[in-house]
């Protein structure tokens, strides 16, 4: 393997150096009739390189002792990341909403989030942007993206998606809200509630709801429990549009969310779509989260198809893989320097500042005196 | 004088007008009915939703995240056991995303018994509602204090819980909110929408104005000498009757209308106890985990050199609802005769 130069984003770092251009002109990866060029096919695969990389050493930390508990999405790289790079990112209802679950740090990475803003809430320092070391690894909070807080109660998301899409559609342009959850959480009313909710007749709503049916609930197969063909067929009787994707083939995905994106912003209605995918490290550390090893691996699929297609070379993909990994390495090495909450911090942020309550006008103090 | 209620619906059309109130909504809020209790009729945001209080909750807070004010009903507090999960998340959003997401919403719900509601309309809430962090709890007792409460609470950019004792809501109050006619029937002819077909009718609304209750500021309704009354909601006038009552018998009364159960005003309290060193709890929720026990235990801890006598609670009994035959209800919640009794017994009882 050569010697690795430090570089992380953009096409044109790893050209032309070495083994010669990365990309060979006029690629195209396909999923039957669509196709994907290969700049963009080489975007979402370094996306993908760079969450499983840290999915990986996140979950490392989680048996080290320089974290607790693990949680996230290995498998759904392909889709989440994809999903991300057609965000349209932004604060407020001009943009779209994002009501995530635990497993989307590929959406925040293609989002532009970095490594170590990951990290940072898995090593629970008092600099985790998300939640100051308060929330669980993956569960993500930036009002500056629209990035609603994540919570570990399953499908919590699902009835609070209309409220942002309503007032989404009363400011007008194309923003969406866009709310994911996993199969197991389909079976919740706040699923069932989300479609009547968006559907009410004269107020539908732009609601683009995601399932990523892995085909679990931690430990209960989803095949025990739901007699419905697919998910998806539910909106049916709501009139909501659907479509199921094999959420390992990012060339697919990628059309698909297209095609979600576009009714949502268009007809300011919803969609529903699911995704097939896989989960590759089991539920969460609970579990002990062994690499499973019978299902689909996205990462290693796509990067396959683009060495055949010629788009990358497997010199390229080491680099890229060689690449995210250290970078993963250096922002764990970077977090964990960093201060700790301390005491001072368990009161914080309960209340925001209120001119009319007499007790705490500034934030919670403990028991009124 | 206004009731509670149209204090309550002039309240909200104060906020929509002037404290950026964007909805207001939840079961038969909007027309043509305009709430179950007509809290809400004639409001130019009030809408209807499906029936699903889950929806109702987590669409307010949708909204509240996008930068709109919402007000919604649960239009029984019985009907709100099912979201108490997403009231816990919705305290816990700023704290939990550290400061990065308040959550500026108001829900008001009716509570308590009172209207031979029977099993299904005449919860209390209050105590749950106590253990839910990030959220401030308030009960009027009065429709004043209703119009004050609800303007705070529409102010303050924390979720605010506004329960509204069903009993309360059709008495009318003795002070005069800002603004409002002089002429009970001026002002029901202006804000009550008719019976029948209201498609065509619109609110006259007077021109109320801005009338704030802070939150932890309880109201010293009765002041005396013998013991300490704390009480809110329905039980309120109920121990205000019984002190003035108990007055032929020599005995007088410091009464608290706590109107804020979180935060409270530890200080009106704390300040009574010290000098009468005699004190009773008056609520009509059940009688395990009771807010009113969360009270003895910081009056016992922190004044129990200060007390004369055992400190009392007065409360709802440990059963499973409220049964709807009068024999149930008048033996399960607290009534004047209980409160009265319980009032001479904590001002005979010997030091």
């Amino acid at each position: 393997m050569p010697s690795p130069q430090k570089s992380y984003s953009g096409s044109e770092d790893y050209l032309p150096h070495r083994s010669g251009p990365a990309i060979k002109a006029g690629r195209r990866v396909f999923s039957g009739f669509d196709s994907l060029p290969g700049d963009r096919c080489l975007e979402i695969y370094k996306i993908m390189v760079r969450a499983r990389a840290v999915e990986e050493r996140t979950l490392k930390m989680s048996k080290s002792g320089e974290g607790i508990f693990w949680v996230g999405g290995p498998g759904e790289e392909a889709f989440n990341v994809c999903l991300g790079l057609q965000v349209q990112k932004g604060c407020g209802p001009a943009f779209d909403y994002l009501h995530l679950h635990y497993r989307n740090l590929g959406i925040m990475l293609a989002m532009g989030m970095s490594m170590a803003d990951h990290i940072r809430q898995m090593a629970m320092t008092a600099t985790d942007r998300h939640s100051r070391g308060r929330n669980f690894v993956c569960h993500y909070a930036m009002p500056e993206w629209n990035v609603i807080p994540v919570t570990s109660v399953i499908a919590v998301q699902y009835v609070m998606a209309p409220g942002t899409a309503l007032m989404q559609k009363r400011h007008g342009g194309n923003g969406v809200s866009v709310v994911l959850g996993g199969d197991a959480g389909s079976s919740e009313g706040d699923f069932s509630s989300c479609m009547v909710w968006s559907t009410r007749p004269g107020n539908e709503l732009p609601v683009l709801m995601i399932v990523t049916n892995n085909g679990f609930g931690i430990s209960t197969s989803t095949k025990t429990q739901h007699s419905e063909r697919n998910i998806s067929d539910r909106g049916e009787a709501f009139g909501i549009p659907g479509e199921v994707v094999d959420g390992n083939d990012p060339v697919a995905t990628w059309f698909a969310l297209e095609r979600a994106f576009e009714h949502c912003r268009t007809t300011r209605r919803p969609f529903l779509l699911e995704a097939m995918v896989s989960r590759l490290h089991g539920h969460s550390s609970s579990s002990g989260a062994a690499r499973v090893h019978n299902e689909t691996d996205c990462m290693r699929d796509f990067e396959r198809r683009l060495i055949q297609e010629g788009v990358i070379h497997r010199e390229l993909a080491e680099l890229v893989w060689h690449d995210a990994r250290e970078e993963a390495d250096a922002a764990v090495e970077q977090v964990m320097s960093e201060p700790m909450p301390t005491p001072d911090d368990v009161d914080r942020f309960t209340y925001a500042p209120s001119p009319v309550d007499a007790v705490y006008p500034e934030d919670y103090t403990g028991l009124p005196r | 004088m206004a009731t509670l209620v149209q204090a309550v619906r002039l309240a909200l059309h104060y906020g929509e007008e002037h404290l950026g109130v964007t909805d207001v909504f939840g079961e038969d809020v909007g027309p043509p009915l305009g709430g179950v209790f007509t809290a809400t009729q004639g409001l130019k945001t009030a809408w209807n939703t499906p029936l699903d209080e889950r929806g109702i909750v987590g669409t307010a807070m949708g909204i509240a995240y996008a930068g709109g004010r919402p007000v919604f009903e649960i239009q029984f507090c019985d009907y709100a056991f099912n979201v108490i999960d997403l009231l816990k998340v919705a305290g816990n959003q700023r704290w939990g995303s550290a400061g990065a997401y308040p959550m500026p919403i108001v829900m008001m719900t009716p509570t308590g018994a009172g209207i031979r509601g029977s099993m299904y309309h005449s919860h209390s809430y209050e105590s749950w509602a106590s253990r839910l962090p990030g959220w401030k709890i308030v009960m009027p007792s009065d429709a004043l204090d209703a119009y004050g409460l609800m303007l705070s609470a529409i102010i303050d950019p924390n979720p605010v819980m506004v329960l509204l004792p069903k009993a309360l809501l059709r008495v009318r109050g003795d002070k005069l909110i800002p603004g409002e006619p002089d002429d009970p029937a001026e002002l029901s002819k202006r804000i009550d929408a008719p019976l029948g077909d209201r498609s065509k009718w619109v609110p006259d609304w007077p021109a109320v104005e801005k009338y704030l209750i802070p939150f932890g500021v309880g109201e010293l309704v009765r002041e005396g000498q013998t013991a300490t009354v704390i009480s809110y909601g329905r039980t309120l006038p109920l121990c205000v009757q019984a002190a003035d009552e108990l007055k032929a018998q020599g005995f007088s009364f410091d009464v608290i209308d706590l109107r804020s159960i979180f935060p409270y005003d530890w200080q009106m309290i704390s300040r009574s106890v010290l000098r009468t060193g005699r004190v009773a709890i008056v609520n009509e929720d059940t009688e395990v985990t009771n807010f009113g026990e969360h009270l003895l235990r910081r009056i016992t801890e922190e004044h129990f050199y200060d007390l004369l006598v055992r400190p009392r609670l007065v409360q709802g009994r440990h059963v499973p609802g409220i049964g709807l035959n009068p024999i149930y209800e008048s033996n399960s919640v607290p009534q004047l005769d209980q409160i009265r009794d319980a009032l001479r017994t904590l001002a005979t009882d010997p030091a």
